[in-house]
């Protein structure tokens, strides 16, 4: 069928610079770049562009840059050209438009309009080179109250198991099978050179990253993939997901041809067939039966370390959140609408969910409410961008929060959402092994650690301005938000005053 | 396999009297070391050896102007997924220096690296012949071989400076 859809974007090759060196033919993996032998030139399909830059990163004289398709329609607010285009692509192939990243539709970042602050006169500020400055973070079940032994003043408590974080920014689930090993690779590294913790994702954990254990939460999820003795064994924390922001309610599908033997072995599952995650825990319909499961896994980990549940910031994530403290969970997780994926219904990333700062604000309030709070560490994960974000979480009343997008940008994603075709220019979102060695992770260990070590350096920043020297004194402290631009009712959920105010 | 090179410990050395480097003498010499498994076959290593290896060491004039396009002194083996380059490996035992007709190819006594005199070359191939790496190259036009220096005078190898992941290493040991 002949298809309707135009070009998204327009390739722009210098003749004076390009000097047929073919890197950017050979770097393309949607076949944009070709070269022409009788013309000794290269040329381009533009129709193939998806915008990932890794042709113009790679090219070595500047030759080629690519611009948006100015071609337009005929200008309407609500038949807007993805609108057309998500139409004309289900016309012509009748299938579920597939999609990969987070939500890109424009729903209010509040992160965006909060403001932090900073002392002045009446309190000093605080200079974090000159004076130390924590960042420390522990996750887990805290006491209700504190017992000392009246003669040796040693704690009487028995403490729950508390995992320390130097920085409270982990790396999010994101599956072996999803990304490459190699992705999994520099994100164990990354986390363990950091004091940080990585995620598996619900695809297992392989053989060769046991060694980075101290700093991995494992996951387990619907589909129950590669969950094994030794894998609860090796790791920090285990979490049971049973939701993910950018497809809440949704189960997950990873193709046949993405189960190379590699994956197959880590997934426990045959080699070529397709992996597929139920939409819910299928021993999981209340919250006595997630009790249920949370507990299985903390006699199978014999106690020793905290289980995370995670679930998709939706509407009643408060109350939902309030079972999962009651149901035994040592640490919340809070995906919210623009967390992202490696394949979900386009339909329903753009549109199931609730904004991140908005669950994570009535999920903490509900909590305190309760007087529950201290039973369950709060992380939050979907949209963090920058240490400015994270400020702001923790200031909302966030332990601590998860990077997923954020840490595969630093990796050289570009957000061009292609994730589920696994064709990744980045060598990211892959399992073909010709593309996966794209990421060395020597390289990515550096490249995340250094985006690491900047974020924490900004947030020592953030604290000195407020006169505050440790994370634990922001946690929670709304006053120190205030909103701009917001209506009335947003800044009674999110419990933040106006500016000025 | 290590940088140091033991002279006396070599098989057929005794046979090879014109060999530059005596007898139970170390070598100290870094290598260019390829590591596999992160090569993205990209070329980048060819292109900046080509530019190394130009007249004008300007990327858009040496192959938009210099005619013939200068050579690049390695060469890309490719089968996906596996692919790495391949140049001299500056032989501890150097067949191509043994073989040369006009003795054309010497070994450096104190770098180790071994060294072509244009001068000398006949264009005869013979080097090519024996080079077990397949890492000498022609220049036709003017009948000469080419291979890879090392980049003398340069700090590092070019193409390890900018092989963009980092899939070569210039190092003294193996890796």
């Amino acid at each position: 069928m002949k298809t309707y859809l135009t070009s998204k974007f327009l390739v722009e090759r210098d003749p004076e610079r390009c000097i047929q060196c073919q890197v950017c033919v050979n770097q393309c993996t949607f076949d944009v770049h070709y070269y022409d032998t009788e013309d000794d030139e290269v040329r381009s399909r533009e129709e193939n562009c998806v915008g990932c830059h890794r042709c113009v990163a790679f090219c070595p004289t500047q030759a080629l840059t690519f611009k948006k398709n100015p071609l337009d329609y005929r200008e309407n607010y609500n038949w807007r050209p993805d609108v057309i285009e998500d139409i004309l692509k289900q016309a012509e192939t009748g299938g579920m438009l597939l999609t990969g990243m987070g939500n890109d539709k424009g729903y209010r970042i509040y992160w965006d309009h909060l403001v932090l602050n900073a002392s002045q006169v009446t309190n000093p500020s605080i200079d974090p080179l000159r004076e130390p400055m924590e960042l420390t973070t522990y996750l887990g079940r805290k006491p209700d109250r504190v017992e000392l032994d009246r003669e040796s003043f040693n704690l009487k408590t028995e403490l729950a198991p508390q995992v320390k974080l130097e920085v409270p920014v982990m790396f999010a689930a994101m599956s072996y099978g999803a990304v490459s090993l190699n992705v999994h690779e520099s994100l164990a590294r990354a986390a363990t050179e950091t004091g940080t913790l990585w995620n598996t994702g619900e695809g297992g954990l392989h053989s060769k990253l046991h060694q980075y254990g101290n700093n991995t939460i494992v996951q387990v999820a619907s589909g129950r993939f590669g969950v094994h003795p030794e894998y609860l064994d090796v790791a920090r924390v285990v979490e049971i997901k049973i939701g993910q922001g950018a497809k809440p309610g949704i189960g997950g599908h990873l193709p046949g041809e993405k189960v190379s033997a590699e994956v197959s072995m880590t997934r426990m599952i045959p080699q070529g067939t397709d992996a597929l995650s139920p939409a819910p825990q299928h021993d999981i319909y209340s919250i006595e039966d997630l009790a249920q499961l949370v507990y299985a896994l903390k006699e199978a980990i014999n106690y020793t370390k905290p289980v995370a549940v995670k679930i998709a910031a939706v509407h009643n994530s408060a109350a939902i959140a309030s079972g999962m403290v009651r149901a035994g969970a040592d640490i919340i997780v809070l995906d919210g609408l623009r967390g992202a994926t490696g394949a979900a219904p386009k339909v329903i990333r753009d549109n199931v969910g609730i904004p991140i700062e908005m669950a994570l604000a009535s999920v903490d309030s509900r909590l305190r409410q309760e007087g529950i709070r201290n039973q369950a560490s709060i992380v939050i994960s979907g949209g963090i961008r920058s240490s400015g974000d994270v400020a702001k979480a923790i200031a909302l009343g966030a332990d601590a929060v998860y990077i997923g997008t954020a840490a595969l940008v630093a990796l050289g994603c570009a957000v061009c959402q292609q994730c589920h075709t696994g064709k990744c220019a980045w060598g990211i979102c892959t399992t073909d092994l010709a593309l996966t060695k794209r990421v060395n992770p020597d390289i990515g260990a550096r490249r995340l650690a250094n985006l690491l070590r900047g974020w924490s350096l900004e947030l020592k920043d953030i604290l000195g301005g407020m006169g505050i020297n440790a994370l634990e004194s922001l946690r929670g402290n709304r006053l120190h938000l205030r909103g701009v631009g917001l209506t009335d009712t947003e800044l009674e959920i999110l419990g933040v005053r106006m500016a000025g105010n | 396999m290590t940088g140091w090179a033991r002279r006396d410990s070599m098989a057929y050395g005794s046979y090879l009297p014109h060999i530059a480097i005596p007898k139970g003498r170390l070598i100290y010499m870094r290598r260019i070391y390829i590591k596999e498994e992160v090569c993205i076959g990209c070329h980048l290593c060819e292109v900046y050896c080509q530019l190394q290896h130009s007249q004008s060491r300007d990327l858009i004039k040496a192959f938009k102007r210099e005619s013939p396009r200068p050579l690049s002194r390695l060469r890309m083996e490719e089968k996906r997924p596996v692919s790495f380059s391949v140049r001299c490996q500056h032989c501890d035992e150097s067949p191509c220096v043994y073989a040369c007709l006009t003795g054309a190819l010497s070994r450096d006594p104190d770098s180790g690296v071994v060294n072509v005199d244009e001068e000398r070359c006949i264009g005869c191939w013979t080097c090519i012949l024996v080079c077990p790496f397949g890492a000498i190259r022609q220049e036709s036009l003017q009948r000469k071989m080419v291979k890879c220096d090392l980049c003398q005078g340069e700090d590092m190898p070019v193409c390890v400076t900018n092989c963009p992941n980092e899939a070569l290493v210039y190092a003294e040991t193996d890796i």
